[in-house]
């Protein structure tokens, strides 16, 4: 039974999306992926125990043999990309029972969850398969998920959105897709770490070079890397609030797991850092996208608009440690993984129960809000300390190595970068707080009250998950350094 | 003889080259075209390049499908064929929510072209 964890964290999903469909009754449906959620998520943390007794845990798909069959190889990083994921979806679901309620229309709602454990499935299948075509599929079976929860929200923009993201998605995952034909046809070989021995002597060649760009190129957009992150903020910003939740916790980070996983395993630290200009390029873009974002951010008047595009900029600063590229900046950024999703995961939770209660997320209409819903808003302001990365945050962690990690490069100027970045978030960060808190509410507007208890107490726990992983960086820190040891050692192997 | 060797270049490489057409005219339909529809024929011949990158190199000249017989020694390569069924059926997938997600904003805005649908709205 332990053995076959890696296939039944992907396999239920996708069984239970199935069933979901078929039964659509909406509480059934919540209840069957909350299970379905918990029992991945367990699977996960068995994984990880599994991978830091004992290496990198190899699962051969129908007993194929790699690497001829699909295998499926999870590595510290993947177990701790896994976790992440599972914990994410498991806390969305707990949290999110009433804001689908108000969201999203009743026959749809058993659809919804369907999709749901579908999305699931599919980023939990990228991180854990060893197979570069595979990991298209399951990239396909996420996205083709994403584009249709983003489009159930009840704003019409929604579905702009979502075809505008299908549109880039497509294009991006089909870009790596052509990357994998060309490595395909150099190599011949489809199994990752096979495929890594056999480019190791032939790298210099101009197929592995087009398609380690391509599917460099083609990753970034998943990713949303500035200037490919177009299709992000409106995905966000008009998504369901549940949708934002977990998308914004989970679904750029799985990409970016992939890119890592290609950049330091396939290719190798020697080739595709040393070697190519990726790293100035990515740390010039990663500099625009912090900047970018989060200057576009101060200019939102929808909440979750400026959120979004604090992700771009949060991005941002998970790609500079793929750039700063020594151990302590590949560690800030792990961590960072980690902890924008906990972190954004909290605000965007925050968000929906200001949705719930309010009924927009415009600015003008926060005005006074903070005094009548006070653990929405005091937990806002936590939020806001830790994505500031005030001492005792979670933010403050990953910005504290991603600025050593600089250091150690004898980047001073880049150190200055992150601290002016910070300035810019408290002006938007502080934006909210300071309608929220000190305009009057409008005569005549209707009393508010805190969300009700499971959204409130699920917010509130990763909020306090901010304080805490900002002072016990036991879990983060640990697994991130293990996994980056591995990852410079040529990774993942 | 340089000529030959050119020729023989641009001649060997033909699938090649209508790949790389295919990519390039693919994403040049769906940069420049606002209509939704077209924007979606655009990413379909976009990803059918991908189905000729992968299967042209791996056509062998004269040989069967991988069937063991004694009266053939010969075999095309299988598997970039498989790969291709299930890069088709995710084409196919993607198109069918594409084109339904287009029927959804037509109901909703009365138009396919994005330059409207952007242009009539306030996205902040």
């Amino acid at each position: 039974m332990l053995d076959q964890f890696p296939a039944i964290v992907v396999a239920v999903p996708l069984i239970a999306s199935a069933i979901c469909a078929i039964i659509r009754h909406q509480t059934v449906c919540w209840l069957i992926a909350l299970i379905v959620c918990f029992i991945s998520f367990v699977g996960s943390v068995f994984i990880l125990g599994d991978v830091q007794s004992g290496g990198p845990v190899s699962y051969a798909m129908g007993g194929w043999a790699p690497p001829v069959g699909i295998e499926l190889r999870i590595d510290e990083l993947g177990a701790y990309v896994m976790i992440l994921v599972s914990l994410i979806a498991t806390a969305v679901l707990i949290y999110g029972r009433q804001s689908v309620k108000a969201e999203i229309r009743e026959d749809l709602r058993g659809y919804f969850y369907a999709m749901y454990l579908l999305c699931l499935c599919g980023l939990l299948g990228i991180v854990i398969t060893g197979d570069a075509f595979n990991a298209f599929v399951f990239m396909e079976i996420s996205s083709l998920a994403m584009y249709t929860l983003i489009a159930l929200g009840h704003d019409r923009r929604a579905l702009a959105a979502s075809f505008q993201y299908l549109i880039m998605g497509t294009v991006g995952a089909t870009m790596y897709v052509i990357g994998v034909g060309l490595l395909f046809t150099l190599t011949g070989t489809l199994n990752l770490v096979d495929m890594s021995d056999q480019l190791a002597p032939q790298l210099a060649s101009p197929a592995a070079i087009a398609g380690m760009a391509f599917i460099v190129v083609g990753l970034s957009l998943k990713v949303a890397l500035f200037p490919l992150h177009l299709w992000l903020p409106n995905a966000y910003a008009f998504a369901p609030s549940v949708v934002t939740s977990f998308l914004a916790a989970t679904a750029t980070k799985v990409s970016i797991y992939l890119l890592m996983r290609y950049l330091y395993s396939v290719f190798g630290f020697g080739f595709a850092i040393e070697q190519t200009p990726i790293p100035e390029m990515v740390l010039l873009l990663s500099v625009a996208a912090i900047f970018a974002g989060s200057f576009t951010a101060i200019f939102q008047e929808n909440v979750k608009r400026m959120l979004a595009y604090s992700s771009v900029a949060q991005i941002g600063y998970i790609t500079l440690g793929i750039a700063i590229a020594n151990a302590t900046g590949l560690t800030g950024s792990l961590v960072h993984i980690f902890n924008h999703a906990v972190m954004k995961g909290a605000l965007f939770m925050l968000i929906g129960g200001i949705a719930l209660q309010i009924g927009t997320v415009r600015l003008s209409d926060l005005a006074g809000a903070g005094r009548q819903m006070p653990l929405t808003f005091f937990g806002f302001v936590l939020g806001g300390f830790s994505m500031l990365g005030v001492p005792g945050t979670v933010g403050f962690v990953s910005k504290w190595y991603l600025a050593i990690g600089a250091l150690e490069n004898g980047w001073w100027w880049l150190v200055i970068l992150l601290m002016l970045s910070s300035l810019l978030v408290l002006v938007y960060m502080g934006r909210v707080i300071e309608i929220a808190f000190f305009r009057e509410r409008p005569a005549g507007a209707p009393v508010l009250s805190d969300p009700p208890k499971a959204m409130i107490m699920t917010s509130w726990v990763f909020i306090l998950a901010c304080i805490y992983l900002g002072f016990d960086t036991g879990f983060t820190v640990g697994v991130a350094q293990d996994a980056v040891s591995a990852l410079l050692a040529g990774g993942g192997r | 003889m340089e000529g030959l060797n050119e020729l023989a270049f641009v001649l060997g490489g033909v699938n090649h080259w209508i790949t790389v057409f295919l990519i390039m005219a693919g994403l040049y339909i769906i940069v420049s075209r606002s209509n939704m529809i077209k924007k979606l024929v655009g990413l379909g011949i976009f990803q059918t390049s991908v189905y000729l990158l992968y299967v042209s190199p791996a056509k062998v000249i004269g040989g069967t499908a991988p069937i063991i017989d004694e009266a053939f020694t010969v075999y095309s390569n299988p598997l970039p064929h498989v790969l291709i069924l299930t890069a088709i059926v995710v084409g196919v997938a993607t198109l069918a929510l594409g084109l339904a997600i287009t029927v959804r904003i037509n109901e909703e805005y009365g138009s396919i072209e994005e330059d409207d649908i952007y242009q009539g709205e306030d996205w902040t």
